[in-house]
């Protein structure tokens, strides 16, 4: 009997799911769905990271939340890291990825960026203050950790010649600088200012000149124009009302002049 | 050489099919690289797990019961436990525990590398296979054949190199060849670790290129080739080896 209610379940679902892709667009889809998949970072405090219950709090789950509200459905988190986030939404594992993903040209042609960009950030390293690093060059035949699929490893090593030492995620990245594999950690300014208010991390500073200050994009899966379209009047609402700013200064970061002056833009 | 690797930018350009570890020169020095590290350390943990079967086989036939028990105990550890877990537990467990010292560039790192962690954590872990495929060989080799070697007078250490040895590796490297390509196959999860092999750049090229598709194909065939030459390897060497009448 449920064997048969299961079977019966599948074969309902795939239907749905076949004729829906088919017919209705993606907004359709998600208000059928009544949940809105969102992949965010759950490694990346405060931007995406697990509270201590477990669940993923921080900017971007807030800013998720608020797309839910406006199309009236329920929000579901999924967790992606760099070197996944845009197969997840090839793949129709997420309907909208929100994760600290710098925008270029490369990442366009493979998923739907929206304009205008929600963020900013640049480049930076987090290292221990006895390293003393005054310059980029500096980091000259190091052994730096990162993390893997994010786009300055390959600057890093291929314009300052440090050995890139990258990892899957941020726990281990932040465990190997501190048990000393590394001498500094190449990662987005914005997330290492957060960390240096971190007691563990009282020892450590951010020394370098941030560079490739670079936007933020948000995106869907290619060929939702519509849903671009939504996410895009979004964005500039954010900007608009000041809800980039409020949510930053909600979740202990100071506010970046990008915010500042998107929000000026929109007035 | 130059106009061959630009073809490929070309194939980029009008067949979108991307290939820069053969046109780009920085992705190229890092794809050989990551390679030369994969066949580095796979022939390192082939020879170190060969040696610890062989020895641990031995040491299983061991007069002294807290021998046998050692023996069993790491291989009871080594064969239960995931080998991406043993190779996080070295890397971030022990290596931290690890008196430290002084590197080249001022700072104190752990004395050992995750180079030499993948080394350690693979060679045991495909070392405690090796043993009881090492023992399988040995218990076929006939007992009378022992006891005639005794008869004549070779001592314990003798019977196993030149009697009990030589006749079970002969009956077990079908089995050996097995777990020696899975070691290899294995050292793919040393890019947990971050220690540079194919897996680990390959994985460096599709975030920077997003060629997921394309360096995915490639690894495949990468591996193959490479498990490919070590199976022919093996097959011709039990040729070799192969005794008329026996096995």
């Amino acid at each position: 009997m449920k064997f048969k209610s299961l079977i019966g379940a599948i074969a309902v679902s795939a239907v749905a799911l076949a004729s829906g892709s088919a017919l209705a667009g993606a907004i359709e889809d998600i208000k059928a769905a009544g949940v809105l998949k969102v992949g965010v970072k759950a490694d990346y405090k405060p931007y995406g990271y697990r509270d201590p219950s477990g669940s993923i709090v921080g900017i971007e789950p807030d800013l998720a939340k608020d797309v839910a509200d406006k199309l009236g459905v329920k929000v579901e988190y999924v967790p992606v890291v760099s070197s996944n986030r845009m197969q997840f939404l090839e793949q129709g594992k997420i309907d909208l990825m929100i994760a600290t993903m710098t925008d270029n040209e490369e990442r366009r042609k493979v998923v739907n960026i929206v304009d205008p960009n929600y963020y900013s950030s640049g480049t930076n390293v987090l290292a221990p203050k006895k390293a003393e690093l005054k310059e980029w060059t500096d980091l000259e035949g190091k052994p730096v950790c990162g993390i893997q699929g994010a786009f300055y490893n390959k600057k890093t090593g291929q314009e300052f010649g440090a050995e890139i030492v990258a990892f899957k995620g941020t726990a281990e990245a932040y465990a190997a600088l501190k048990q000393g594999s590394c001498v500094a950690f190449v990662y987005d300014d914005s997330a290492i200012v957060a960390k240096t208010n971190d007691p563990e991390f009282s020892d450590f500073e951010m020394p370098l000149k941030t560079i490739d200050d670079a936007p933020w994009g948000l995106a869907v899966k290619l060929g939702e124009d519509d849903f671009k379209a939504f996410m895009s009047d979004m964005i500039k609402e954010w900007h608009k009302s000041g809800r980039i700013l409020e949510l930053e200064t909600k979740w202990g970061v100071e506010n970046t002049p990008f915010a500042k002056a998107m929000n000026e833009k929109y007035q | 050489m130059e106009a061959f690797f630009e073809w490929f930018r070309v194939l980029y350009d009008t067949t979108g099919i991307n290939l820069p570890f053969l046109y780009d020169s920085y992705d190229r020095g890092r794809m050989l690289d990551g390679f030369l590290t994969t066949v580095q350390l796979s022939v390192i943990c082939l020879f170190f797990s060969v040696i610890i079967g062989i020895i641990g086989a031995w040491l299983q036939g061991s007069a002294f019961t807290w021998t046998r028990r050692i023996v069993n105990g790491y291989i009871q550890l080594f064969r239960n436990t995931p080998p991406l877990v043993q190779l996080y537990f070295f890397y971030f467990a022990i290596g931290t525990l690890l008196p430290k010292v002084e590197t080249d560039w001022g700072g104190q790192a752990p004395m050992l590398g995750s180079f030499a962690w993948a080394v350690i954590s693979l060679s045991f872990f495909a070392g405690a296979f090796n043993v009881e495929i090492f023992r399988s060989g040995i218990e076929a080799v006939p007992k009378s054949t022992v006891e005639a070697a005794e008869a004549l007078g070779f001592t314990r250490l003798q019977i196993y190199m030149d009697i009990t040895l030589p006749l079970a590796f002969r009956v077990c490297l079908p089995a050996l060849n097995n777990n020696l390509v899975n070691l290899v196959k294995t050292t793919t999860l040393a890019y947990a670790i971050a220690v540079p092999e194919m897996l680990y750049e390959a994985n460096q090229i599709w975030s920077d290129n997003v060629n997921v598709t394309e360096m995915m194909i490639f690894l495949l065939i990468a591996y193959f080739v490479l498990v490919g030459i070590l199976v022919w390897a093996m097959n011709s060497w039990e040729r070799k080896l192969k005794i008329p009448g026996y096995g």
